[in-house]
Order: structure tokens, then C-alpha cells, then sequence
């Protein structure tokens, strides 16, 4: 980090593009909190870089003042790649959704999770094609009735935080684009984490999926279909705060807190225990538990990038002042007079 | 012992044998230690794709061949003078094409019933004479002398056994008086660790050359003089570590960092293998996860102002179509190289085409032309990947390279450039001062070059969008607008069109005007020269003309073509240089096309050459 940071209001990260989403649209939230928070960050602004790839979220960087690459669908994890390997001390963000980063561009997604760039994924998950109007995405539920599946869609979605965690992510974590703080405070998170964040976004698309988190959004029913997960705390959720996860063998069950039960049995949160986060990830689409949100998992290890660069550097102490005319003149020559 | 010596000016050699044999070292070899004798040379490694296919089998056989002459060549030869032939299958593959009168020297041990049965021999042709009115036949046991002279080192039979390609390397040796010292050196320091592997692959090659000198059964040996190349230093280069040398000679000259992206793939990979291992001068490469990644990457790392380089083969450069169209769109320096292979599909992955100039050229979606140049010899392969990456960057254009598996695998003597002597790369990525009133337009252009700005990420001002939308002309903001697309479509066009500048007029070979001008693009370039210089000395009015640019042509090409009664384009493929030409210039031009996944040969260029001109 340089030791000048300018200080930047969220006008600087506003640029003057018309917004383009359909009115409505989760992505606003988004994208008011990114602007909001990047002041924040301690960061120089040219050093931001937002990839995209197709989709209505992949508009994203259009609309932040900084460097911003619209690219080809699903192909952002490795456009990014390619701009954090040119240059470590950017930093790259990637916006996606569940079409480009789980479907066309699933293999990029993976291997840049197990690569550990340090680059900070965000996507937006609305379980539907918003852009090509409407088709079942990924991640919608089976039997989603669509103009591509008139009799309900066959394939089972899976679920794109144990897609993250079975690639080998060091850190995954959840929110919503109705809850405005907590995605604030995720978006810091994510910044902050030495390695590939993955980031999923609960997005609301109102025109062709409208409420497909209303459980998990509407006031009067959001208390008991979300757990927020705070690290070292136990899993507690409820309008009542009287309900928790608990282990029984290794296996979560939802419990009531008071006669049977007491805080003391419910699950504690340890963001760095990779069997509690596929647990958690894997009570996501079950109407018996609440949907976790927060950081299910954050682990430090080298990025890819640091090694890459140790590599080079090993190689240039090794051989110092290489060129290319020593490498044109080594092996067998001989001289024609 | 009566030797007599016997001067000659070329000889074709071609070593054939299992693909366990090491045919392909003992060509390595031999091609080392005649390029240190002054002789000019050219080569052509033919490998199976299969890594091991069954021992004794025609799949399995591989075979490296070499021309090497006392004067200039361009070809790695048509018919071989000679035949090493290591076993029945590997005579069997390659006997039919071995000049008549021709020298065919064997492994008799590899002759037994079960290795003739696989090579579908119903009798021995060693000894059923069928062979001996038309060759002259050396069947060594070079299996059981390889045993016998290593019989007291203490390892294994099997490994002994393969020893004896360097019997073979030992006996042409002698046949064409070359020192064994190179070799020797290079097998201590290939085996430096294992000195009795050292000491056996010694042993065989000494019984190999000893053998030649004592034995009464080769009376003659051959010298071929120095060739009379140009004054210089000189060593032998293959053509994709050519290529890599000129990569980093950009990126040396250029100052900008190198990052190669790409995903393993025949016979593209030696690329990334050399430049993965030149760290050292600060290259990154990148493995990709697959073909897209490769170049998506490199689209990445150019946006960050470094080199991107992908390099491909097959039917990677067809996924590779996509972020190709978003270059165009984003007008970013990318050098594409394509080391062409036969295809359709996975075609044949070891063998050399040239049917990847028609996907080069038009093979994306919407008007996106890409300049696309050829590079013609393996050495050539160092200054037209210099010559890609500096157009690429002063252009602000994605540039395909296209070469061939012929030239990726073959090797010449190549005289040493000087990377001072390269021309100058000059890179300057844009800052404030590009800023009009305060505003930075990504779209604004050189006016002679038609470039855009390269300005980077980090650089405070600078910040802006691009993408693969249609770009509004100027600021680059998303356009859906009639007439911008027109423009912008022009613009992208005039662009490429404008690399006609850099890249001068055409040159004839011969005289500008005549019955027949021979067209050619690519590796095909030797075969064509040498057609044309034979046809010339029988004194027909031939002419011959290379194109290293396809996209642009030379200014001049239509004027000379028109100059000419008939046009002849030899290709490895089904006819597509062929189509350009007759589109662009309206001209009457006849194709010579065969796809038998190894170059033309310059006698059936001549052979269709006479067939047109009489």
C-alpha cells in the first residue's frame, strides 16, 4: 500500500455514464455500496480495475470511475488474471453473475480460485438469464418454468458457494442486496483478504425472477430464514434470537434455545474451519435451515502472483543481467569468413 | 585399406526408426555436427502423435531428415539418398520414397518374424533380394555389436540395446567424414549424472564408425564442401526456439514486460517450454486452464500495458476466435502465433499444413480484420515474431503470426543477428498529457497509424472503460449509433489497410515480367525458390514471388502479378491463398494443393509448373 492516498468522496468513483439497469434492479444496491465504500479503502483510485464479462451485472464497470474492461462471456477470471499478473499491485475486481461465472465461464471461475490470485470475485446470483430474457440459469431451481423450459427445467442447480469451497477458495462469503451494511462490510472484507475472494450477491432481478429471495429479503420473514455469521459467535438466528444451528454427530440441526437447548450447544462460527463452511454452504436452497450469510470461510496462504514474482526473482539472482543476445549466441556456432 | 573419398554436392539423409529408437536425437545430432562443418542444411522432423505406439509397428515410426549441400538450399530435400532404417516397419514406411540407386542401411537384428509380421513383410526383405536391384542394401547387426562392445558394463541388456542408434550416428559419421567430438561432449553433459550411460552410447557410437573403417563393405566415403554462405557467425536454429528468441527480443527491445499465456498443445508448446524457462530476463508465462484463458489472458495483460503472446495449433486457434473479436474491439497489442498442423478437428497433429490461412483471416464473428503475417524458414521465425510484436504495438492491433509444424521442428544454419541491429521498438504508454480539457479519450487516434492510446491502469487521469460493445469514436463509450458503427468498421478496416507502410514492396525473384510467376506464402517458400532456380537454369521464364504479409499485401503485388502469363501458388491446403488472390486481383491464378501432412517438394512444383507453361 503507498503511503499517499488521496481521499476521495463517492462522486470520484461515480462516472458519467447513465446507468442502464432496469428500474428496480438489485444491481443499484451494488453498485452504491461499491461507490460508497472504495473511498474507504486506502487505495489510489487509478490502481482499481474492474473485468467484466456478458450479463446485465457485467455493465458494472461502466459505471465506476476507474479502469474497467467489459469483456466476453465468462471469460473475466482469466481477462483478470492476465491484468494481476502484468501488474501484482492493482486491484482487480471481478463482476459476474450466475450465467457467466457458473455456466460459459465455469472453468475460469474454478481455476482462479485455486490459482489464489488476490483478486476479489462479486457475483451477483439472481438464479435466472436476465439479459437474454429469461432463460433458467445455474443456479434456478429445478422445474423452473422458462420460454427455454415451457415444462419446467430438468437440470439440478448447484450452489455456487460449494462450487467456490470444492475449487479451493481461501475465502467465501455471502450477502444480500437488500441488506446494505452487511454488503458494505463484505465488500471491505473481500478487499481485504490476501487471495481470491468469492463473493456471492443474493440479487433480486424484478423483471424475470422478481422475489427469488423474497424469504431471505422480506422483513417479516427474513429473521428466520437468514443466519449472519460473525466469527467466534454462535449460529444464532430468529425473530426471538432463539434458534441456532446445532452439531448432532456431524450433522446440523436447527434447535430452539431455552428448556432442551442452551447457547452453550449451538455451533460456534470459525471462519478458518473449512468442514463448518461446506456445512454451511450446504444448507443453502433448504427450506429447513436459514441461509447463511457473512464469511463462511477465510484462510491466508501465498498467492499466486507472490510465487510467480519469488520465481522470477530467484531466476534473475541466479543469472543476473540476462539478455537475449547471450541466448542468440549460446550453443555450437561457428564462423563463415 | 583402399577408401576412396568421393566429393558431392548435396545428399538427403533420412533416419527412420521405432519411436523408442531416439531417431529424432540422432538427427539432432547429425545436424549439429554437419552445421559445425560450414555445410548448408535444412531438416525435417516426421513423429507419430502417439508418445510410444506399439514397438515394431508402421503407427510407431518416427523419422528426421536432412538435406545438407555445399551451396545455398531451401529445402530439407525431396528423396532421401540415404535410409537408416532401424526396423521393418520403419523400411517399410519410408523405403518406397528413397531415391532409386539410393543407400538403405538396416538393423538386421530388428528383423525378426514377429517385428516383419507387424510391418506386414510376409518374407524378409533383407535377405529375399527384392530390394537389391534397385538400392544398395547394408544389413549391420548393429543390436548385437552394440552388445558386444558393452557386454562388460554392468547394466542392463535392454538398456544397452538402446544404444544403437548412436551405431548408426557413429556409422554416418564415418561415411561423411564428421568429427565425433561435438557429440561426446554432448552426451556428458545429457548424462552427466549417470557416466556408464555415458561410456555405452561412447562405446556404440566408436563401433559405429569403427565399423565403417574396417570393414570391407563401404569402400567410398563422401565429403561435401563448406557451403559459400555469407561472411558471419553462425549456428543451427529450430524454428519455434527461433520464435521465442524473437519474443524476447521485443520484449528486450521494446522494454515492456512479456507475458506468454497459453495451453499445452502440438506443436505449439515448445514455445511456452522455452519461454517458461528464460525467467531470468523477467517472462512470465502462464499454463491457462484451457485455450480461451490463454488468450483472454494475454488480452488481460496487455490492458495492463505488457507483451501478451499466445501461441497455438490446430484446433486451439479456432476457440481462440472469440477474444480474438474483442482485440479488434479493444484495439490492444496481442501477438497470436499459430504453428499450423493438418487438420480438420484434431487432423493430424504432427504434421505440417497451411489450412489455418483462411481462419486467420476471416475466421471471427462480424468485420474483424487482424493483420496476419508468415513466417518462411525456421530461422525466419525470429525476425517475424519480432516483426508481429512491433506492429502489434505501434499499430494497437492484435497481430496473427502463422507458421507450421514443418518450421516449428526443422532447423537451418542461421547467422546470428545483433538484437541492437533489430529495428527500433519504441513504446510510449499515454499520461496527463493526453488529457483534452480534462477528458481522456481512449478512441482518439495517431493520425498516420490510426493507433489509439496505450494508457494503463496506475496511470492517475487515465481511468476509462473499454469493451466488447461497439465503441463510440473518441471517448469509447458504449455506441449504438448507425453511423458510428459504419465509421468505426472503416476505421478498423483503414487501420490494417495503413501496415502497407511498414511493410514495402513486393520482391521478384527473377525477372519482373514472364510466363509463369510462382506465388507462395509460408514454409512452402524453399521448395518454391528452388523450383524456380532449376526451372530458370532449364531456361524457362519463371519468376518466383514470397508474401511474409498476407493481411495487408504489399501495395505492389497486383502490378506484378498482371505481368505475368500465369500465376502458380503451391499450398498445403485445399486451395485458400489461392482464393484471395483471385478475389483481390481478379487474376487467373492455378493452384498446386496437396495435403499429405509434409511440405511440397520443389519437383512436383516444377513437374505443375511445366504442365502450365509447356
Amino acid at each position: 500500500m503507498p503511503e499517499t492516498v488521496k481521499t476521495y468522496t463517492k462522486k470520484d468513483f461515480t462516472s458519467d455514464q447513465a446507468v442502464r439497469w432496469c428500474p428496480g434492479c438489485g444491481d443499484y444496491a451494488v453498485l452504491a455500496q461499491t461507490q460508497k465504500v472504495f473511498p474507504d479503502l486506502g487505495v489510489d483510485k487509478e490502481k482499481f480495475v474492474f473485468i467484466s464479462g456478458i450479463g446485465c451485472s457485467s455493465r458494472f464497470p461502466y459505471y465506476m470511475d476507474t479502469y474497467g474492461f467489459h469483456t466476453i462471456h465468462g471469460r473475466a477470471p482469466a481477462i483478470a488474471s492476465g491484468v494481476k499478473l502484468a501488474n501484482p499491485d492493482l486491484s482487480v475486481w471481478v463482476v459476474t453473475g450466475d450465467g457467466d461465472g457458473l455456466s460459459i465461464g465455469g472453468n475460469h471461475t474454478i481455476h482462479l480460485l485455486r490459482r489464489n490470485l488476490d483478486i476479489n470475485v462479486m457475483l451477483f446470483n439472481n438464479r435466472i438469464y436476465g439479459l437474454t430474457k429469461g432463460q433458467y440459469s445455474p443456479t434456478s431451481e429445478v422445474g423452473k418454468i422458462t420460454k427455454s423450459t415451457p415444462m419446467g427445467s430438468l437440470d439440478r442447480p448447484f450452489n455456487p458457494l460449494t462450487v467456490a469451497l470444492g475449487a479451493g477458495a481461501t475465502f467465501v462469503s455471502r450477502t444480500i442486496d437488500k441488506e446494505l451494511k452487511h454488503m458494505q462490510s463484505m465488500i471491505k472484507r473481500s478487499h481485504g483478504h490476501k487471495g481470491t475472494s468469492f463473493m456471492e450477491i443474493y440479487q433480486n432481478c424484478n423483471i424475470f425472477n422478481d422475489g427469488a429471495f423474497l424469504a431471505q429479503t422480506d422483513k417479516d420473514q427474513k429473521a428466520e430464514t437468514v443466519l449472519i455469521l460473525e466469527n467466534g459467535q454462535p449460529m444464532i438466528f430468529g425473530k426471538e434470537n432463539n434458534k441456532g444451528v446445532r452439531l448432532d454427530g456431524n450433522k446440523p440441526v436447527i434447535v430452539d434455545i431455552g428448556d432442551k437447548w442452551s447457547v452453550d450447544d449451538i455451533l460456534v462460527h470459525d471462519e478458518s474451519d473449512y468442514v463448518i463452511a461446506s456445512l454451511l454452504s450446504n444448507m443453502t436452497y433448504q427450506t429447513d435451515f436459514p441461509d447463511p450469510i457473512g464469511v463462511l470461510y477465510a484462510v491466508e496462504t501465498e498467492t499466486y502472483e507472490e510465487t510467480m514474482v519469488a520465481q522470477i526473482n530467484e531466476a534473475i539472482k541466479k543469472k543476473p543481467k540476462g539478455n537475449v543476445q547471450e541466448i542468440i549466441n549460446a550453443g555450437d556456432t561457428w564462423v563463415v569468413k | 585399406m583402399g577408401k576412396t573419398i568421393e566429393q558431392v554436392e548435396e545428399v538427403v539423409i533420412r533416419f527412420a526408426g521405432d519411436s523408442g529408437d531416439g531417431m529424432q536425437l540422432t538427427g539432432g545430432r547429425f545436424t549439429e555436427s554437419t552445421a559445425i562443418v560450414g555445410n548448408d542444411l535444412s531438416t525435417l522432423p516426421d513423429f507419430p502423435a502417439e508418445i510410444r505406439a506399439p514397438a515394431g509397428s508402421l503407427a510407431g515410426v518416427s523419422a528426421f531428415q536432412i538435406k545438407f549441400s555445399s551451396r545455398d538450399i531451401h529445402t530439407p530435400g525431396d528423396k532421401p539418398d540415404v535410409l537408416v532404417a532401424m526396423n521393418p516397419a520403419a523400411l517399410k514406411v519410408h523405403q518406397k520414397e528413397v531415391a532409386p540407386g539410393g543407400t538403405i542401411i538396416c538393423n538386421e537384428n530388428a528383423f525378426t518374424p514377429k517385428n516383419l509380421k507387424l510391418a506386414g513383410y510376409e518374407t524378409n526383405p533383407l535377405e529375399d533380394k527384392t530390394l537389391d536391384d534397385y538400392y544398395r542394401l547394408y544389413s549391420i547387426e548393429m543390436s548385437k555389436m552394440v552388445s558386444l562392445a558393452n557386454k562388460d558394463l554392468e547394466i542392463s541388456p535392454k538398456i544397452i540395446d538402446r544404444t544403437k542408434n548412436l551405431f548408426a550416428l557413429g556409422l554416418l559419421f564415418w561415411i561423411y567424414d564428421r568429427s565425433l567430438e561435438s557429440t561426446k561432449k554432448w552426451l556428458g553433459v545429457k548424462f552427466a549424472k549417470k557416466p556408464e550411460i555415458i561410456e555405452a552410447n561412447i562405446r556404440a557410437m566408436d563401433a559405429g564408425y569403427n565399423y565403417g573403417e574396417t570393414t570391407e563393405i563401404f569402400t567410398t566415403r563422401y565429403k561435401v564442401d563448406k557451403a559459400d554462405l555469407p561472411a558471419g557467425t553462425y549456428r543451427n536454429v529450430v524454428g519455434n526456439y527461433a520464435l521465442s528468441m524473437g519474443l524476447a527480443a521485443a520484449a528486450e527491445r521494446s522494454k515492456l514486460g512479456l507475458f506468454y499465456g497459453g495451453y499445452p498443445i502440438t506443436p505449439a508448446s515448445d514455445i511456452l517450454h522455452t519461454l517458461a524457462a528464460w525467467k531470468h530476463l523477467g517472462i512470465k508465462t502462464f499454463q491457462a486452464e484451457d485455450e480461451i484463458a490463454g488468450i483472454t489472458s494475454i488480452l488481460g495483460a496487455a490492458f495492463t500495458g505488457n507483451l501478451g503472446i499466445t501461441a497455438t495449433s490446430g484446433p486451439g486457434i479456432a476457440l481462440k476466435g472469440e477474444a480474438m473479436g474483442l482485440a479488434v474491439m479493444a484495439e490492444l497489442p496481442i501477438v497470436i502465433i499459430n504453428v499450423q498442423r493438418g487438420g480438420p478437428s484434431t487432423g493430424l497433429p504432427t504434421k505440417t499444413e497451411q489450412s489455418d490461412l483462411m481462419q486467420a483471416m476471416y475466421g471471427r464473428n462480424g468485420e474483424a480484420p487482424i493483420p496476419v503475417l508468415a513466417s518462411s524458414t525456421p530461422g525466419d521465425c525470429f525476425f517475424a515474431a519480432y516483426e508481429a510484436c512491433r506492429i502489434a504495438v505501434k499499430y494497437m492491433t492484435p497481430v496473427i503470426l502463422l507458421t507450421d509444424g514443418y518450421l516449428a521442428n526443422g532447423s537451418e544454419p542461421w547467422q546470428v543477428p545483433k538484437v541492437d541491429d533489430l529495428p527500433d521498438f519504441e513504446v510510449s504508454f499515454a499520461d496527463e498529457s493526453n488529457l483534452a480539457d480534462g477528458q481522456f479519450l481512449a478512441y482518439s487516434r495517431d493520425k498516420k497509424t490510426l493507433a489509439r492510446p496505450w494508457a494503463i491502469p496506475g496511470t492517475p487521469g487515465l481511468e476509462h472503460r473499454i469493451g466488447g460493445i461497439e465503441t463510440e469514436d473518441l471517448t469509447g463509450n458504449v455506441s449504438y449509433d448507425p453511423d458510428n458503427h459504419q465509421y468505426m468498421v472503416e476505421t478498423r478496416a483503414k487501420k490494417v489497410d495503413a501496415i502497407t507502410n511498414e511493410i514495402g514492396p513486393s520482391e521478384v525473384f527473377g525477372n519482373k515480367s514472364g510466363d509463369l510467376l510462382i506465388l507462395s506464402w509460408g514454409g512452402t517458400k524453399g521448395a518454391c525458390r528452388s523450383a524456380t532456380e532449376a526451372l530458370k537454369a532449364d531456361g524457362k521464364k519463371v519468376s518466383h514471388l514470397h508474401l511474409r504479409w498476407i493481411n495487408p499485401f504489399p501495395k505492389d503485388l497486383g502490378e506484378n502479378l498482371i505481368k505475368f502469363k500465369n500465376i502458380l501458388i503451391p499450398e498445403i491446403n485445399y486451395g485458400q491463398l489461392i482464393k484471395i488472390i483471385r478475389a483481390e486481383f481478379l487474376v487467373d491464378a492455378k493452384g498446386l494443393n496437396q495435403v499429405r501432412g509434409k511440405p511440397i517438394s520443389s519437383l512436383d512444383i516444377q513437374d505443375a509448373a511445366n504442365k502450365l507453361i509447356g
